[in-house]
């Protein structure tokens, strides 16, 4: 069911306590800031959120972990030179890390949205971020057996939704989008336009509105 | 091009915008490139127009182009270090999961990539200090090592304290095992394979100056040793 709301308070006022939150961006681009304002705002907490990075300065994902609002993070890239919310919750030992190789990252919110029960993958084999999990010699070359990440919600940020829930995206700012974008339960874009249904070229749509939940457009 | 043949020497060690501009050539015409964050992206100065080089960006992009100017800059056009870039003619855009794939599916002819270590196997250390206090980063490293036909590295071959950074066997945490092909240092060029590793090139250093500093087993370049030549 594909819902136009009109702001991004509504939007993610369903969003429970312990909920795993999938949110879009790598660095700045992409990242949903408005979704993510407006999640800090419901007090939602005890959150899971898988994102490339850990929040950067003192803006969007930086501050839900600054406020105690996440108590797992599931990234590739943490430390960054403005990560410092994320270092201090860290070094305090009061967030959980789950850091996963990036391509991995993606192969696991990817398989969730694909209905993959999990795949072999070389990348990560003899290191530590491969310990304890099963490995198998396939097609030549030592792979490592990860599984897919659910979530409850994705937030993510396309340039253009139709009225059918269709996508499209800007630049490198879509990165994430389309797989969490299909890898949640509930996904809530925020765009930066809404045009008619049909005005976007089908052979162009990089989401088809059938991943779609919850629309609002963010000026 | 020619072919080299034995093994080469200059009077003074590689700054950094040479031993770049050296990584530049020897890049095959038509490749696709993955330049990591640091030092390796310096190489994109000196890649030439008629080298034809596509650049790939772990954030989902094909054809980048410059690092961006002034009103150029665009914050939804960003690399791997989340600098503001540009687009070439000819650019795609992807998500994610297909950018990693382009790496994982080996259609990346090399990266380069800078590091802590490399062993002589090739074995690569370039994410983590392993030190208790550190924070880890792992971001696209163990993928790019992992999935590039080509693993490139730059790095000086000494640290600070004058320990080779080329090493029977890393002791800092693994990115990749067995991925690195060649290492590009100030002081000379080492091709990684089955026989061991061979120096191409020295620079301010003779191969018995550079054995020395270096507690691997070296070889130095012949055109059977390395069992093909290298174009130059």
């Amino acid at each position: 069911m594909l819902n136009f709301i009109d702001t991004v308070g509504e939007a993610v006022s369903g969003i429970k306590d312990g909920s795993t939150v999938m949110i879009g961006g790598f660095g700045n681009a992409g990242q949903p800031f408005e979704l993510i304002d407006a999640l800090l705002e419901s007090g939602a907490t005890d959150l899971t959120v898988v994102n490339n990075n850990a929040g950067q300065a003192d803006q969007g994902l930086a501050l839900l972990i600054k406020e105690g609002r996440v108590r797992k993070m599931i990234c590739s890239f943490p430390r960054q030179s403005d990560s410092w919310h994320f270092d201090a919750r860290y070094k305090a030992g009061d967030i959980e890390l789950e850091l996963v190789p990036q391509g991995n990252l993606a192969e696991r919110i990817r398989a969730a949205g694909a209905g993959i029960g999990g795949f072999f993958t070389p990348t990560g084999y003899g290191t530590m971020l491969a310990e304890g999990k099963e490995a198998r010699l396939l097609d030549g070359k030592w792979q490592v057996f990860e599984t897919p990440i659910h979530a409850d919600v994705a937030l993510i940020k396309a340039l253009k939704a139709d009225g059918k829930g269709n996508l499209v995206y800007r630049k490198t700012a879509r990165n994430f989008g389309p797989i969490m974008a299909a890898a949640a339960k509930h996904t809530i874009v925020q765009v930066s336009e809404i045009v008619p249904t049909g005005a976007l070229d089908p052979e162009n749509v990089v989401t088809p509105g059938i991943y779609v939940n919850s629309i609002v457009k963010v000026a | 091009m020619s072919i080299q043949t034995s093994l080469q020497t200059s009077a003074t060690p590689l700054g950094r915008d040479d031993l770049a501009r050296l990584v530049a050539r020897d890049i095959v015409p038509g490749s696709f490139v993955n330049l990591g964050i640091g030092q390796p992206t310096l190489v994109s100065n000196y890649l030439t127009e008629e080298q034809n080089i596509t650049l790939h960006t772990e954030n989902g992009m094909l054809g980048m182009g410059p690092e961006a100017k002034d009103e150029e800059i665009d914050g939804d056009l960003i690399n791997a270090g989340k600098i503001p870039v540009t687009e070439l003619p000819g650019a795609s855009y992807f998500h994610h999961a297909d950018s990693f794939a382009i790496m994982r599916g080996g259609h990346l002819d090399i990266c380069v990539l800078g590091a802590f270590q490399v062993s002589a196997t090739g074995d690569l250390a370039n994410w983590h200090t392993g030190a208790p206090d550190a924070i880890p980063a792992v971001g696209g490293a163990m993928d790019l090592a992992t999935g590039a036909k080509d693993v490139f590295v730059m790095m000086t071959l000494l640290t600070r304290d004058g320990v080779s950074k080329l090493v029977e066997r890393c002791s800092y945490p693994l990115t990749g095992v067995g991925c690195v092909t060649r290492v590009y240092t100030d002081k000379a060029v080492f091709l990684i394979g089955p026989d061991g590793v061979t120096v191409r090139e020295t620079f301010g250093c003779t191969f018995e100056e550079l054995q020395a500093l270096v507690p691997v087993p070296l070889v130095p370049f012949k055109e059977k040793a390395a069992g093909a030549a290298v174009g130059v």
